[in-house]
């Protein structure tokens, strides 16, 4: 029965969030609780040689300053500090000794009785430094990248496949030939939320830590193994995410700061990070790549060779899937995909909307586009002739389902494109010239295993619970209808409830799994607690259901029928007062079908088109027009769905037009770090958006059929632009992002 | 953020009286920027006096056909005026272009004068800069290094006129990041002052200063003074004027370079003329010479072309900013056209 998957169901937890009941980490007030300050260096690298605490401590309220010096003993081995998206290397840590590897390093916490006397005191921590020069710059550095060090995150963000044929021959001996260089800087994900742990110091030491997170069972892995505190003694909740787009998926270091004062103090601590304080973690990496691709005179590929060479720190090697893409989308017979890195003196990279993704895509299907020019073709007819049905990185194997020729068709029509004169200044509204540009996308279905419980309360209503997170997305709603719909209740009779460490296990929420993965365990769980409810209804006295198999019949509105008699029935209740009005309940597992999965590649697909206005004398772009056609399985919720895909164009306005974290590399230092200066697309920026979702049926990835949208709507998006903008002004810029001096 | 003693006068002499006062005070309007600065650390006064009791919030007619604007009317109040809308389109033009309808509904018209330069390493105190040097006034606080981050560092941002000192060294190359002040310099408007000696006045263009070798200087208002008002003459350019701002997004975004315009005309011949630039200098810059090149010309491209030369004479780059020199140039030529032709407003009143 599927009565709400499919639907436009608004959100289940929007009433919370506008009237402000929705509690976010800093906004657990709990009793007696203490501020934490963080005092960030200001320098790149060095050491520490002074750090004089004596006039913050003599404020009065101040509690307590915690620094290298002072700080308690935490564990000793690297591994403790592993969290669950942690890349290979030696994991950062807070207040560790007096070196400092990066620029806004954390180098004290200053704990006081309330926020503005800790924050002032933190000014007074007096800190003096021997400098060291400083590596921050990528571009200094393409002759001297190398591979990078291998990990268990590979599995998920797989590193490039073995070359095929000889692609730099090929590539020489091709009629027609496209090679260039992309450059695009880093990035930070600020969310609206500030990073935030509210640690609650309990009875004998027990820990209550809310926490900004993508993962609260990450969060307690980390503070478990660092603190070497047993599991029954922490428990971390966060119902809430103000938005988090990767920079959750690992836990941060205000977390490692309020747990260690917490404890020390034996009382409990907030520690909120500032809006410049979002500049001294994970981000995304600058990365140059060099495109290189061969085609036969009549537009068939021939060679492919695609070169990303990306920054990370110095202690860890974080990797991610920046090449692989060019292959799955486009079939060769010479192809050579390549990955390198170069450590610097920054703080380690971490996934950001569509990491990797976008980054290669906005150079792959830029060239594409070029050389579809060379070749005097349309870049749709182009891509037309290069469509392929099988994944050359994977072993050429098939892909799950593939809609993509859909994707295409769907969205040119919806567009106009078939009208579109390929002449680049073809056409123009006063000072504007107007341009059309498309471009691909790709990303990944994944699954990973997680776990879910579903409760049949003593009132009869339905209760499903999973440790998974909500960053916006919508996960509260599509959960519900799953559950409401696998049990056949009234949606209002359902709740879901996510992030809190005492639910059963789910992963870090990131790389659009979330639906495939915690959706599949709230469905297992909601069945198999079917088939329980069903065992008991069938003990009911004078039950219709004797000699009746499970497959006979219907959960609908709250009851169990016959289905060839429907007016044989009992409702759920009448199974709870059986059960001497006690809750059932029932947990449920989802492991990814991996025989299937290892036959197929899994993949979402979209296809972007826009319309772009230029001022001729400015170099002004404005997105006058955007269409995402996207397939992406089955879709849950439009609505939300379609928010998550419009989330994701305005997204891939910002990154080809607007945002780029500019680092000073003489001091190591990001300059524009605040939302005045970084900048992302206000509403004005933004015109007619459209979505289109393609049908795609697909049976191998998960049981509910469903790919995940996170970050399908903004891969395709900055090379679609960049496109249009070539189109609109017969310039190819090559730099994200395409800022109006760049055009002008 | 250091602490502070907070009043709140209920009139002009007693705010004036504690701002000359021994603590480092600092009066705050809508502390818009005021407040940003202090979380920051780069403002760190010891007592803030909030002003906006003072009755300095009402926008008056006078005699003589001009307009009065309190210093503590909000920038949205202004700009939303009825009699500003009709007369100075222009200012209501360049105010709106400016920050977001939440700032403006909280920013002062003499807040907005006084807010400081968005220097990045102004704003950060673990970066040199010889503006937040104290020098001998309080209108910095002298925290961080000394030298200037944004030479030879990342200056997007910044100046490209007046940057340099007597001596020809330089030492600051920020700019004065105010639309509304652009737009008050091609007005023509005049600033009243009060302090402990009396009441003066000043012309909008003697308010700000440029950095010389003394850049913690923003302006020429002393450090006991109070802006009261903001004079605007009769002469508003009703009929053609444009405030055009270019910057890195449609909206909430600092002017990479403005240009305000106000012109007279009779049929096609201009017969009078005013130009500031914004984003390019430590003050809205404007240049009379420039002006006159083209009273008594048609308004044509090749017209306007001497006059964007003229106002862009003596320019300099830093790197990230030298194609601010170019824009402006672009930018006076398009803007000299938009005003050239009637306003809409204008045309709506005539019943065109
Ligand atoms: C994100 C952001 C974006 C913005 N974008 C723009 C933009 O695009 N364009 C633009 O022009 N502005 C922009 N602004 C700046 C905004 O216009 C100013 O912050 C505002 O005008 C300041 O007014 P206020 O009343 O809040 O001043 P306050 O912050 O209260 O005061 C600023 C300074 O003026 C002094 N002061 C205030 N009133 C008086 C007085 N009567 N006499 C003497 N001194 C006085 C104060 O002591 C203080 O030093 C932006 C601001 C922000 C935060
Ligand atoms: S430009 Fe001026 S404000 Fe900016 S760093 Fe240099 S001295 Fe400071």
């Amino acid at each position: 029965m599927s009565q709400y998957i499919g639907e436009p169901i608004t959100r289940v937890d929007g009433h919370e969030k506008v009237t402000g009941q929705a509690k976010y980490a800093a906004e657990f007030n709990v009793p007696d609780l203490t501020y934490g300050v963080v005092v960030s260096s200001t320098i790149t690298k060095g050491r520490i040689t002074l750090l004089d605490t004596s006039k913050a401590l003599a404020v009065n309220g101040v509690i307590e300053v915690f620094t290298h010096e002072n700080r308690p003993r935490t564990a000793w081995f690297d591994i403790s500090y592993k969290d669950q998206d942690s890349p290979p290397g030696s994991p950062f840590r807070p207040l560790y000794d007096n070196k400092i590897k990066y620029n806004g390093q954390p180098v004290a916490l200053v704990v006081a009785e309330t926020f503005e006397l800790a924050r002032f005191a933190a000014m007074l921590v007096h800190v003096e430094y021997e400098a060291e020069p400083c590596d921050t710059d990528l571009m200094k550095h393409l002759d001297t990248v190398r591979n990078p060090e291998p990990g268990l995150m590979n599995l998920m963000k797989p590193l490039p496949p073995k070359p095929r044929g000889d692609a730099d021959k090929a590539f020489a001996e091709a009629p027609v030939q496209q090679s260039a260089q992309y450059i695009h800087g880093m990035q930070h994900h600020n969310p609206m939320e500030m990073f935030a742990s509210t640690v609650e110091y309990g009875k004998n030491g027990f820990l209550t830590i809310y926490d900004k997170t993508q993962g609260v069972t990450n969060s307690l892995l980390y503070v478990t193994q660092a603190f070497n505190i047993p599991f029954n003694q922490v428990r971390v909740v966060s119902p809430y995410v103000g938005g988090a787009f990767g920079s959750g998926l690992r836990p941060q270091y205000q977390l490692f700061l309020a747990v260690m004062a917490a404890r020390e103090l034996k009382r409990s601590v907030r520690v909120s990070l500032t809006r410049q304080q979002m500049w001294s973690f994970g981000h995304r990496p600058a990365t140059v790549q060099n495109v290189c691709l061969g085609t036969q005179a009549d537009g068939t590929i021939t060679a492919i060779i695609h070169e990303a060479k990306a920054a990370t720190s110095q202690f860890e090697d974080y990797t991610e899937e920046v090449v692989n893409w060019t292959g799955k989308l486009y079939p060769t017979p010479n192809g050579a995909l390549r990955y390198k890195l170069k450590s610097l003196d920054i703080y380690t990279p971490l996934d950001m909307r569509a990491p990797g993704g976008v980054t290669g895509l906005s150079a792959v299907e830029c060239a594409v586009d070029e050389l579809a020019y060379k070749l005097g073709m349309d870049p749709l007819e182009f891509r037309l002739k290069n469509y392929t049905e099988r994944d050359w990185t994977e072993k050429d194997r098939p892909f799950s389902s593939k809609e993509l020729r859909a994707c295409f068709r769907q969205g040119a029509e919806r567009f106009g494109w078939s009208g579109r004169n390929p002449e680049p200044r073809s056409m123009r509204k006063d000072h504007n010239l107007i341009g059309w540009g498309m471009a691909t996308g790709i990303w990944d279905a994944a699954q990973v295993p997680a776990r879910a419980e579903a409760t049949l309360t003593v009132n009869g209503k339905l209760r499903v619970r999973s440790a998974t997170a909500d960053i916006g997305t919508g996960t509260y709603t599509i959960m519900t209808q799953i559950a409401a719909d696998t049990l056949g209740m009234p949606i209002d009779d359902v709740v879901f409830r996510l992030g809190d460490t005492t639910m059963p296990a789910a992963p870090i929420e990131g790389g659009s799994w979330t639906a495939s993965t915690v959706g599949s365990a709230v469905k297992s769980a909601c069945d198999t607690l079917a088939k329980t409810l069903f065992r008991m209804a069938k003990r009911i006295p004078k039950s219709p259901f004797v000699g009746v198999g499970f497959d006979d019949v219907l959960f609908i509105n709250g009851e169990i029928r016959l289905k060839r008699n429907p007016s044989a029935r009992v409702s759920l209740l009448e199974v709870v007062n059986l059960n001497g009005g006690r809750a059932i309940t029932e947990t449920g597992t989802s492991i990814p079908n991996l025989v299937a999965h290892m036959k197929y590649s899994r993949n979402a697909h979209a296809a972007a088109f826009v319309e772009v206005q230029v001022d001729e004398d400015f170099g002004t772009v404005k997105v006058t027009r955007a269409i995402s056609a996207v397939a992406a399985g089955r879709i849950i919720n439009p609505r939300t769905a379609r928010s998550q895909i419009i989330g994701g164009m305005v997204w891939g306005i910002s990154h080809a037009l607007q945002e780029e974290s500019v680092m000073d590399h003489r001091y190591g230092r990001f300059m524009n770090h605040d939302l005045a200066e970084y900048h992302i697309p206000v509403c004005a920026d933004i015109h007619e958006m459209d979505v289109v979702f393609v049908e795609e049926n697909d049976t191998v990835v998960n049981p509910l059929g469903v790919k995940g949208v996170g970050e399908i709507g903004l891969v395709a998006m900055p090379a679609a632009i960049a496109n249009a903008i070539f189109h609109a002004t017969g310039k190819r810029i090559y730099e994200l992002p395409i800022q109006l001096d760049k055009v002008m | 953020m250091h602490p502070f003693s907070y009043s709140r006068p209920t009139n002009v002499e007693n705010a004036v009286q504690e701002l000359a006062g021994p603590a480092r005070a600092k009066f705050i309007a809508g502390g818009t920027n005021l407040l940003d600065l202090m979380k920051v650390n780069v403002e760190q006064p010891n007592q803030l006096i909030d002003i906006n009791r003072l009755p300095l919030n009402t926008i008056d007619e006078l005699d003589n056909g001009g307009l009065r604007l309190g210093a503590l009317v909000t920038n949205a109040d202004t700009a939303y005026h009825p009699l500003v809308e009709q007369r100075y389109p222009l200012l209501s033009q360049a105010i709106l272009s400016a920050a977001s309808a939440q700032l403006r509904n909280m920013a002062t018209n003499g807040g907005n004068l006084f807010q400081r330069t968005r220097c990045y390493y102004f704003y950060d105190t673990a970066m040199p800069c010889n503006k937040r040097q104290s020098g001998h006034s309080d209108q910095s606080a002298g925290v961080g290094p000394a030298g200037c981050g944004a030479l030879g560092g990342y200056n997007r941002i910044h100046a490209i006129l007046g940057t340099e000192a007597s001596d020809g060294t330089v030492h600051c190359i920020a700019t004065h990041p105010s639309d509304m002040a652009v737009a008050l310099t091609a007005l023509d408007a005049t600033i009243h002052i009060t302090g402990p000696s009396g009441d003066r006045t000043l012309s909008i263009g003697n308010l700000h200063r440029l950095p010389g070798s003394e850049p913690q200087f923003d302006h020429t208002l002393r450090p006991d003074e109070l802006v009261t008002a903001i004079e605007l003459p009769p002469q508003g350019f009703s009929d053609h004027h444009i405030y055009l701002k270019l910057r890195d997004r449609s909206s909430y975004a600092f002017a990479l370079v403005s240009v305000a315009v106000g012109l007279e005309m009779d049929g096609d011949v201009i017969t009078d003329a005013r130009l500031a630039l914004g984003g390019v200098a430590h003050k809205p810059w404007r240049k009379p010479e420039a002006e006159q090149l083209l009273i008594g010309k048609t308004a044509t491209k090749d017209h306007f072309q001497p006059v964007a030369e003229a106002l862009l004479d003596g320019a300099v780059g830093y790197g990230h900013n030298t194609f601010k020199i170019d824009l402006a140039k672009r930018a006076i030529l398009r803007a000299l056209g938009l005003a050239s032709q009637k306003s809409e407003r204008a045309k709506e009143q005539k019943g065109e």
